[in-house]
């Protein structure tokens, strides 16, 4: 469904560095049983976010009010393991609109495209640069802009460019999915499966 | 003439269309549905105004959250019960074929496909669910898709991918005795870890694929997400003819000559150049354990717990932070730790030949004291072959407790649960933090070393327990 749409987005940064981030992390399946798309920021990395008790636990960073912001900082191999879209629905539910990472697992990434999150993939040094600067300066701003396909450090003003074929940068600039794309070629469609 | 890999000609085949810099338009032959990721996409639909378009493409069952008992009953669980519900309400409206809870066919989505016979050689399938690569093992592409996707499938019956880069991955030689297919796939994970494999699909070759049932392979394509491929195939052989042939939706009579000729032709060339290739030696593969919560974290089950050495950054602390979580410090033996719980089951080895491996192990022997010993059938049918052929009467001797088709433990979706802190060895797919529940611990395995650890009620080599 259209989502909201993505241009430039300057924010503050929540840092994540533990690497092989799983979408059971991000989402425990125990709070995949909903049958709408509604309310899964409030489990988004239920686990580490709570104690069995439900008391949020003080070491975890979401619970660290000195970090905030639409982009999620990750370590390496972010969403790794199950297809569940619902992490994507939890993540773009509590607020993040951009998660940066220097490698991202296939079907996640595929899954935020799809509903407006953007995954950008930077390289590890630049990811090092990254977390010294927020984890140092929780103030710190990074400028995300879809158009130029750059992330900037502004308080430094060191960037790097990062890739997004031009067919997902115009459907995440205008909130279009892929859905609308598929529905407008129909015919081509039906023409082809004849043939299956 | 261009040398093609067998992906490549599967892939080709079913591309509608390619958008300039950007996905290919890609057909897809079969999409399975379960109760989990498909309610949002139906309901989308429904805001769209949108219909079905080839609802003879799509198969439904419920898996995923299903109980494993009483499944004549009610579902108790009021949103479980709910998401079910969904499902029968969507597949009726929409026209769509359902293996509901208690029929015949009914079972985990990946184990009643190829049991029906509905998987086939050359086929693109996709379900939402990350263990749709187990279809690869009849040389299909299959994958698993978010759930926007499953809403372009059901709409289309397309959706919109950017082809992968292709990776083989060459086992040769002969395994030794106890050494199964999860052994196998558990020891490439190790060699080439829980990301090694991400922006690829991959074609498994060499000998010691080919001498592997259909079941065996399913278990080793099941696992290719595991190290982060979209999906992993096998070329079809003998082995996958035999296999398909007289199943209930394979094609019959004269069709049947005529596609296993075509199905015969589904091979990659010679001379066709992948992007990354692996080779392995199969008399290097030996039972093999994960210490930690991802699968690339695997171990021979003789050796110990990798130390720090050449550990440092976030990579020490994600590592130190893993072994935490279970419990176990570097540098440590893994055989002989305690257990307390064994699941046989899931989409990876909850099929009949897996069963059968666990009851032939244990037959005449009783579990330990300390293990809580669950089996759970694939499906009906491989519950219902249990039956007959009298594994089930077997494995309740040793003290197993026999429970009905589902995912169940695997991802514990349901009340299969392992308490906080207990172990479990599991023939399952993933060992992350709370799987089988928040807390728990959980080591992958084969059914083979599963059955050996109920028997002795730690972490055993099977080939040392008689």
């Amino acid at each position: 469904m259209a989502y909201d749409k993505f241009n430039v987005l300057t924010d503050t940064v929540i840092p994540l560095p533990t690497e092989n981030v799983d979408t059971d992390q991000i989402i425990p399946a125990r709070f995949l049983k909903a049958t709408e798309r509604e309310g899964f920021g409030d489990n988004l990395f239920r686990d580490w976010r709570y104690d069995v008790e439900g008391n949020p636990k003080e070491d975890f960073v979401l619970n660290d009010s000195t970090y905030s912001g639409k982009i999620l900082l990750a370590g390496k191999n972010f969403g790794s393991g199950s297809s569940r879209e619902h992490a994507v629905w939890a993540l773009y539910d509590y607020g993040f609109r951009c998660v940066v990472s220097s490698f991202f697992a296939d079907i996640f990434k595929n899954n935020c495209l799809n509903i407006g999150v953007l995954p950008v993939t930077i390289s590890p040094e630049f990811a090092d640069v990254l977390f010294a600067a927020v984890e140092g300066d929780p103030s710190t701003q990074v400028k995300v802009d879809i158009d130029k396909q750059t992330i900037t450090l502004l308080k430094t003003g060191e960037f790097e460019s990062f890739d997004i074929n031009s067919y997902k940068k115009e459907n995440m600039k205008n909130g279009f999915d892929d859905i609308d794309y598929l529905l407008n070629i129909e015919s081509e469609i039906t023409e082809f499966a004849k043939t299956r | 003439m261009e040398k093609k890999t067998l992906f490549d000609k599967i892939w080709d085949a079913h591309v509608v269309k390619s958008v300039p810099d950007g996905p290919d338009v890609f057909f897809i032959d079969k999409h399975f549905i379960h109760e989990v990721t498909s309610p949002v996409a139906f309901l989308n639909l429904e805001k769209r105004g949108v219909g079905v378009m080839y609802p003879e493409r799509t198969v439904a069952t419920p898996d995923h959250n299903v109980p494993t008992i009483d499944q004549d009953k009610t579902i108790k669980d009021k949103l479980s019960r709910m998401q079910v519900e969904k499902l029968r309400t969507n597949c009726k409206k929409h026209g769509i074929e359902l293996h509901d809870l208690g029929s015949a066919h009914h079972g985990i989505v990946h184990v009643i496909g190829p049991e029906l016979g509905i998987t086939q050689p050359g086929m693109t399938i996709v379900c939402g669910d990350s263990h749709t690569s187990t279809h690869g093992a009849f040389g299909a592409i299959a994958f698993g898709i978010g759930t926007s996707e499953v809403e372009m499938v059901l709409a289309t019956q397309c959706i919109m991918q950017s082809k992968p880069k292709k990776m083989r991955i060459t086992v040769d030689g002969e395994v030794g005795p106890g050494v199964t297919s999860k052994d196998i796939i558990l020891y490439i994970i190790s060699k080439i870890s829980a990301a090694g494999a991400t922006g690829y699909f991959v074609e498994y070759a060499g000998s010691a694929f080919k001498s592997l049932s259909m079941e065996a392979r399913m278990t080793v394509c099941n696992m290719s997400i595991e190290m982060g491929a979209r999906g992993g195939l096998i070329a079809p052989d003998e082995t996958t003819f035999e296999y398909l042939k007289g199943k209930q939706y394979a094609p019959k009579g004269a069709d049947w000559e005529k596609t296993l000729a075509e199905w015969t032709a589904l091979q990659t060339d010679e001379g066709a150049v992948f992007d990354k290739e692996h080779y392995f030696d199969a008399s290097d593969i030996e039972p093999m354990i994960t210490y930690g919560t991802n699968p690339g974290m695997g171990i021979k089950i003789k050796d110990i717990i990798p130390t720090l050495d050449g550990m440092e950054g976030s990579n020490k602390k994600t590592y130190l932070k893993s072994l935490d979580y279970m419990g176990f410090a570097p540098g440590e033996p893994i055989k002989g730790k305690k257990v307390d719980f064994v699941f046989v089951g899931s989409c990876t080895n909850g099929r009949i030949e897996d069963i059968r491996s666990v009851a032939n192990f244990v037959k005449g022997k009783k579990k330990a004291d300390n293990i809580t010993a669950w089996i759970v059938p694939g499906s009906r049918e491989v519950e219902k072959m249990a039956h007959e052929e009298g594994l089930v009467k077997i494995l309740e001797e040793a003290g197993f407790k026999l429970r009905q088709p589902g995912c169940s433990a695997c991802l514990a979706m349901n009340d299969d649960k392992i308490p906080s802190g207990k172990y479990a060895v599991s023939t399952s797919n993933r060992n992350f933090e709370g799987r089988q529940g928040p807390g728990a611990r959980t080591l992958l395995a084969s059914p083979l070393t599963v059955a050996a650890v109920a028997v002795t009620g730690e972490i055993s080599d099977p080939r040392e327990v008689f």
